[in-house]
């Protein structure tokens, strides 16, 4: 999987940067469109995606879908994070400032990510990890459901200056432009699984270790001093 | 808005890709940290059980010599 987002993501930007043609109005600068939109795509799906592993847990009770839910937001978020970077890159180089109050689609996109940041204050805030698993499931479906319905009203509302659609009154996207951000979106999107796959088995890791240190400690002799230390800093590590 | 010249835009769009390269790098310096912090736990917990097997089990010298097998038993 790793190997695949690897190549899918340097075939993506070599297609970018010797293939796909400048843009007839902003030149050179639309190329940042192939990283933004992608990235950003790629944090709303998976903030969607956790609304159904957060559905799946409610469902079945299965901690494993709690956790995947968990994992997709945390990533997600991050990818979100480079979608406002790169968004206000290319704003202050379209149109001359960083950020546009005024324009629906960057106001509701902030607006996502803020909701998806305060996942992680509310999850912590509950010490119950059942009643946490739940609430945060019901979180994350509730603002995955938004997700969708904030798409479709920005889509509705009235345009200032960021672009609604692909299609211009010219016509769609040009078929070379087209073939680079399918690309580059396919490469944003393995990825994020890529990822989320790293960050469950880092987690799950993490896990085991603690379970075999809490069975090692139950497993000590009884009266001798055997309460495990906590791990000193290592050497190597600073 | 007119099109930026190259030079200018340039600038932006390897900004950009340098933002997207960097957070994928942080994100992989912060596993590789949680790594090795998990590689050394587990070290540390190996460690800890040889040592509890080697307590538990007595040296065979000990368990060969009757005289000190009928002491422990004493205590």
């Amino acid at each position: 999987m790793a190997l695949a987002t690897t190549v899918v993501l340097v075939a993506a930007f070599a297609l970018v940067f010797f293939y796909a043609p400048n843009d007839a109005d902003q030149g050179f600068i639309q190329k940042i469109f192939y990283l933004h939109v992608p990235i950003a795509i790629a944090a709303l799906v998976g903030f969607i995606a956790a609304g159904i592993h957060a559905i799946r847990h409610l469902r079945t009770g299965e901690s494993i879908h709690d956790f995947r839910s968990y994992v997709s937001i945390h990533i997600a978020i991050i990818f979100g994070t480079g979608a406002l970077i790169t968004g206000a890159i290319w704003a202050k180089a379209s149109w001359g400032q960083w950020w546009v109050w005024e324009e629906p689609t960057l106001v509701s996109f902030l607006i996502v990510y803020l909701l998806y940041a305060t996942y992680y204050p509310l999850r912590y805030a509950i010490e119950d990890r059942e009643r946490q698993a739940r609430y945060a499931s019901v979180f994350a479906i509730t603002a995955g459901a938004f997700v969708p319905l904030n798409f479709m009203a920005v889509r509705m509302a009235e345009s200032l200056v960021h672009p609604r659609v692909f299609a211009t009154a010219e016509g769609g996207l040009p078929g070379s432009m087209m073939f680079t951000f399918l690309v580059a979106l396919a490469g944003m999107l393995l990825l994020f699984v890529t990822m989320v796959r790293f960050e469950i088995a880092a987690k799950q890791t993490r896990g085991q270790v603690n379970r075999l240190r809490r069975a090692l400690d139950e497993a000590a002799p009884v009266g001798a001093h055997s309460r495990i230390a906590p791990v000193p800093p290592v050497e190597g590590a600073r | 808005m007119p099109a930026l010249p190259l030079d200018e835009a340039g600038k932006y769009v390897a900004a950009a890709y340098l933002v997207f390269l960097a957070l994928i790098l942080i994100y992989v310096a912060i596993l590789a940290a949680r790594i090795q912090r998990t590689r050394d736990q587990l070290s540390e917990l190996a460690e800890l059980a040889e040592r509890r097997r080697d307590e538990a089990q007595p040296p065979p010298a000990a368990a060969a010599d009757p005289e000190r097998t009928a002491q422990a038993r004493g205590r």
